[in-house]
């Protein structure tokens, strides 16, 4: 059995110091995040009713509940809820003073009530006084939460609760979502697959049907806060799979500070760390029951990729951020996402003896922003909306992370690479040309002053000057050369041959060497080798020159 | 024929227009000879401005007085128009259809188009067989231009002026057409310039059932080749395609005959399959009610990305035996009209850089589809929502059009060009103002006289204002051999042209404009810099002369 301490992170040493490596856990900080969906307010306070994990042990300490759901009410109905999970808050949408609620499956079994539950939901009902009812959002299938009432959970009963509209979205369980993932992996590993086997195999994955479910869930709680202005609550069974990825994409959709590089790091943070999302187990950190693995924030991370697609501005971040985050939930490399809650993490003092991954993103952010990102765009503002009903076109397969090690099969230049690239000769032009404006200006005040010195003669002379300037060009060729080197005068078009240069380089240094280091090299042309007229004789596939010549087609044109 | 008679009722008013992603608008309806068209009344601007050659079918419904004519295009879109009035409503209905279905090409609105914009260079004129010639003659003299084709007697489908191995004479080449499908002998279509081993494409050799050979075929098939050297010959049918062709007259090289070539068989369908492939396809786009699973099952149902992809490996074969294995090929499947035309003129997207520059792709188009008699007017009659079976109509040109934009997709800094280029070219192909996409091959084309009575498509293409429209931002020239991969996982719907009605691409818009934003204040900033980099030289130059005397 492999223990914590035998995984890479506690060996791993950046040659950082213990100040930066501290300063790196502070980079996130969920307290100065609740300050900014402008809690604590009139209606929701931090409450401490957690405090030592004594009523949750899969909950943060810290924890906004309503004013009006005193300790008891949130004891009790602790009780009376999975895991001890109660309704507490996620994000809190100060524009019409409605929040997502998070929570386990409550123990209804058939018949069962709670008096403290009942009032909580009531809480959170009058905490958005603007709206006279709640939703509650069970994620699961309604067969599944209906199996549950048989081993005493369930889901509420609408008669017992005073305003509450409940929703059925039918998410399945970890358990299916494996075994998808697992068919389409095995879709993706064909041997040169027909276009066919492709898409049966796709289609029968069942993957991009989850993914939509999951979308559309959090599409409802999105439409449900900033459209009816009514507060959601939000479960499965234990609230830590359906919900936190319901939940994370509702505020996605929602919070255009989600949609930036930090702004994500801290809804990971949120909705997938404090709340216990177990990621020791889903992600088999250390060998453990391999049927509690699963890909659930994979499929978090994928819908932020799907929308992405479809709204190519509105994220401060690019595909790469998401594949390396995705990377590290499964490398072991740094300590966030170790063990299956905060308590376990704390008992293992975590930030003392590892690293943080979002200080490493951080310090590397420039690898990882999307040029095409104006927080002045339309996209940047308020709730993406995303058409009605959605589309099942609008999600497609993601070559770039479940394919990401065959090179071959993507996109040989990156639009966003080269776009990059283009900003930041941007920036060094704009540099270039204050100087070169500077340098101007003095110069011509020193030639103003000349001219006034001397006699109106000089003009002439001034003439003859330009015209004889080959004669000295060609008299003087070390002082000239020496001028060209300082000043070239390049045409528009030298300039484009230089600032391809650039954008070379800038290429080579943004491909990630982890990800990238045993990528197998397959082309259009190694597919069509085995169909090779020549057979085995000169296989073009295998001449190494191939490779040399679609590579060089990126590095000189990117 | 007057318009007037197919016009029952000119004008309708009070006519509401409904159209995907926009609100709906009362106007005016009206009919003219070509056009359908809409206008508010409020602001008196035209909200719809339809030709009746772009529509595909018509449906009509009826609710009490009211009217419902529901138009499907050619380009796929779907537009709904509420008529008040059973009798407009018919009237309307029957004249569309009546308008729609002209059987006389010189009705078309082609030859009464009347250009609004200033020629810059008549579009006729900008790829004449000569000038492209050109570019190989300084490369090569194995190759000759030969006129034997000007009365269009040996080869209707054939341009007058072809190309072919200098060491073949004319005679020669009218014996070789007799012993080729639709007298459509080999002829260059792409020389290498790198290695000089070329592409040439042709029908189908007539062998028949017994065996038929010629010896002028085969010697300028082989007159193609180095000495000593092998070339491999693509037939785009499978064998047993081709070895069933041979009861009808047509066939294969034999072996025995064709000693230094090597036939490779590859299974690229035509006509009616891709034809209703595309049905399909489009019906799966439109039908927005299904779930997940049944959405990607029709898609994979309609095949159409199978037909992509089998049309884009045989097309990466041809090139990799030309480029990596430095063999000649030949070409054809049976006509040498439809598949062939996709294969060569894809194998030179992937190998020569100048086809993915606007004017190269443009001469492509011109060289490898109208002048090689791709059959335009009868492939492009009909599209998705035709009902009527009829035999000649396939998106063949679309399938080309499509494999275009997966290699852009895949290499997206290599062309001069973006993808709005080439959703211009589909729309053009099957409803124009222009000439260009008339006709069947170059033979019909001069009868009608287009050149004299029409505008081309290039005339108004290739002026700055429009050019800037199919211009892509991102080109930077690279001067190799692009790869595609033609991988599933790599190939994609081409959302563009299939889902274009059926989402909003506000989102994509504002990316592409961003995009442009970017990359143009990158350049206005160089262009200062240089400048002043100029005058800083110039200043200081000047400078140090005032100061050495």
């Amino acid at each position: 059995m492999v223990k914590y301490e035998e995984l890479y992170c506690f060996s791993f040493n950046p040659k950082l110091d213990r100040e930066e490596r501290e300063q790196g856990w502070m980079l996130i900080d969920l307290s100065e995040e609740y300050k900014r969906m402008g809690l604590p307010n009139n209606y929701w306070q931090l409450s401490d009713v957690n405090r030592d994990y004594r009523v949750c042990d899969s909950y943060p300490t810290q924890l906004y509940v309503p004013k009006s759901a005193t300790a008891p009410i949130i004891v009790g109905s602790s009780k009376f809820r999975s895991r001890r999970r109660f309704p507490a808050l996620s994000y809190y949408y100060k524009d019409n003073h409605v929040s997502i609620c998070r929570s386990s499956q409550p123990l209804s079994g058939f018949s069962a009530r709670c008096l403290e539950d009942e009032q909580m939901l009531q809480a959170i009902r009058k905490a958005s006084p603007g709206s006279d009812f709640i939703y509650v959002v069970d994620t699961r299938p309604k067969l599944n939460a209906m199996a549950n009432r048989a081993a005493g959970k369930g889901y509420e009963n609408e008669d017992n609760y005073s305003n509450i509209k409940f929703q059925f979205i039918g998410i399945e369980n970890i358990h299916v979502m494996r075994n998808s993932l697992q068919k389409m992996l095995e879709v993706c590993e064909l041997k040169s697959p027909s276009m066919s086997d492709f898409l049966w195999g796709l289609e029968n994955s069942g993957w991009l049907r989850h993914i939509k479910a999951i979308m559309d869930a959090g599409i409802f709680i999105a439409k449900a806060v900033s459209e009816e202005g009514a507060s959601v609550l939000v479960h499965c069974s234990d609230g830590w799979d359906r919900t936190a990825q319901v939940c994370s994409v509702a505020s996605l959709l929602l919070d255009p500070h989600y949609r930036t590089l930090k702004g994500f790091m801290v809804l990971i943070e949120k909705d997938w760390i404090s709340f216990g999302h177990k990621f020791n187990h889903r992600y088999g950190n250390l060998d453990g029951d391999p049927r509690e693995i699963s890909p659930v924030i994979d499929q978090f991370i994928e819908c932020v990729w799907q929308l992405m697609e479809q709204f190519p501005c509105a994220f401060e971040f690019n595909e790469r951020f998401l594949i390396h985050i995705q990377h590290h939930i499964y490398s072991c490399q740094f300590g966030n996402f170790l063990c299956n809650s905060q308590k376990e993490r704390q008992e293992l003092k975590i930030q003392e003896r590892t690293y943080s991954l979002w200080a490493h993103l951080w310090k590397n952010r420039g690898d990882y922003l999307n040029p095409l990102f104006r927080d002045d765009s339309s996209q940047t503002q308020g709730t993406l909306r995303l058409p009605t009903p959605p589309c099942n076109f609008m999600y497609k397969f993601w070559s770039g992370m479940y394919n990401r090690f065959e090179k071959g099969l993507q996109p040989r230049q990156s639009v966003t690479d080269y776009l990059m690239a283009v900003k930041e000769e941007t920036q060094q032009l704009e540099e270039e040309l204050e100087a070169l404006e500077e340098r101007l200006e003095r110069i011509q005040k020193v030639q103003l002053n000349r001219t006034q010195v001397k006699s109106k003669q000089s003009e002439p002379s001034k003439h003859s000057g330009f015209s004889t300037s080959d004669n000295s060009t060609a008299n003087t060729p070390q002082d000239y050369s020496g001028n060209m080197k300082s000043f070239p005068s390049r045409s528009p078009s030298q300039g484009d041959e230089d600032s391809a240069l650039i954008l070379t380089q800038d290429n080579l240094k943004s491909s990630d060497p982890d990800l990238s280091a045993n990528s197998d090299q397959e082309s259009g042309v190694e597919d069509l080798s085995c169909r090779s007229p020549s057979g085995g004789e000169c296989a073009p596939g295998e001449d190494s020159g191939k490779d040399r010549d679609s590579d060089e087609a990126v590095f000189l044109t990117a | 024929m007057e318009f007037a008679e197919l016009i029952k009722t000119p004008r309708v008013d009070n006519v509401v227009l409904h159209r995907p992603f926009f609100p709906a608008v009362e106007g005016t309806l009206c009919l003219t000879g070509h056009h359908l068209i809409l206008s508010s009344r409020q602001d008196n601007t035209e909200e719809l401005w339809l030709l009746h050659s772009n529509i595909d079918a018509i449906d009509k419904r009826f609710v009490g007085p009211l009217g419902t004519i529901i138009i499907k295009c050619k380009d796929f879109r779907i537009i709904q128009l509420d008529i008040p009035g059973m009798e407009e409503c018919l009237n309307i209905a029957s004249s569309i259809e009546a308008l729609s279905t002209l059987d006389s090409i010189t009705l078309m609105y082609p030859f009464f188009y009347r250009p609004m914009f200033e020629v810059i260079e008549d579009g006729w004129h900008s790829f004449l067989p000569e000038q492209e010639f050109e570019l190989y003659s300084s490369a090569t003299s194995e190759w000759r231009l030969s006129y034997v084709n000007k009365e269009f007697a040996v080869c209707p489908s054939y341009p007058p002026i072809v190309i072919v191995p200098n060491a073949i004479d004319d005679e020669a080449l009218r014996k070789v057409a007799t012993f080729r499908h639709g007298g459509r002998f080999p002829v260059l279509s792409y020389y290498h310039k790198k290695n000089g081993m070329v592409i040439m494409r042709s029908g189908q050799p007539l062998t028949g059932t017994n065996g038929r050979r010629c010896r002028e075929d085969e010697k300028l098939v082989n007159a193609t080749l180095r000495a000593g050297k092998r070339g491999y010959i693509i037939d785009t049918r499978p064998l047993n395609s081709a070895q069933q062709a041979r009861a009808r007259g047509g066939g294969f090289e034999q072996e025995a005959h064709y000693p230094q070539w090597r036939r490779i068989h590859k299974s690229i369908e035509r006509y009616h399959i891709l034809q209703e492939s595309l049905i399909k396809l489009v019906e799966a786009c439109n039908d927005q009610t299904h779930n997940m699973d049944r959405w990607l099952s029709r898609l994979e149902a309609s095949n159409w990305l199978t037909h992509i992809k089998e049309i884009l490996t045989t097309a990466c074969l041809a090139a990799q035996c030309l480029d990596r294995e430095g063999a000649s090929i030949l070409i054809h499947g049976t006509e040498g009209t439809d598949s062939t035309l996709q294969v060569t003129s894809l194998a030179q997207i992937i190998l020569e850089p100048r086809s993915r520059t606007i004017q190269g792709f443009e001469a492509l188009i011109e060289r490898e589809w109208l002048q090689a008699g791709h059959p335009f007017q009868q492939r492009c009659a009909q599209s998705a929502y035709c009902n009527s079976k009829q035999k000649w109509e396939s998106p063949v040109f679309l399938l080309f059009l499509d494999c275009v934009w997966q290699i852009l997709r895949q290499f997206p800094c290599s062309f001069e060009f973006n993808e709005n280029l080439l959703i211009m070219l589909f729309e053009h192909a099957y409803a124009s103002q222009f000439g260009t996409f008339l006709g069947n091959n170059e033979s019909e084309r001069c009868k009608l006289k287009l050149q004299q009575k029409t505008m081309s498509l290039w005339s108004w293409v290739n002026r700055p204002s429009e050019l800037s429209k199919f211009t892509n931002p991102l080109f930077e020239a690279n001067n190799l051999v692009i790869w595609p991969s033609v991988a599933p996982q790599s190939l994609q719907l081409w959302e563009g042209i299939f889902l274009r009605w059926n989402r909003s691409s506000k989102y994509l818009d504002e990316a592409y404009e961003e995009m442009v934003n970017i990359i143009e204040y990158n350049k206005e900033l160089q262009a200062k810099v240089n400048i002043l980099r100029r005058q800083l030289a110039e200043l200081e130059t000047e400078d140090g002369m005032q100061e050495s005397p």
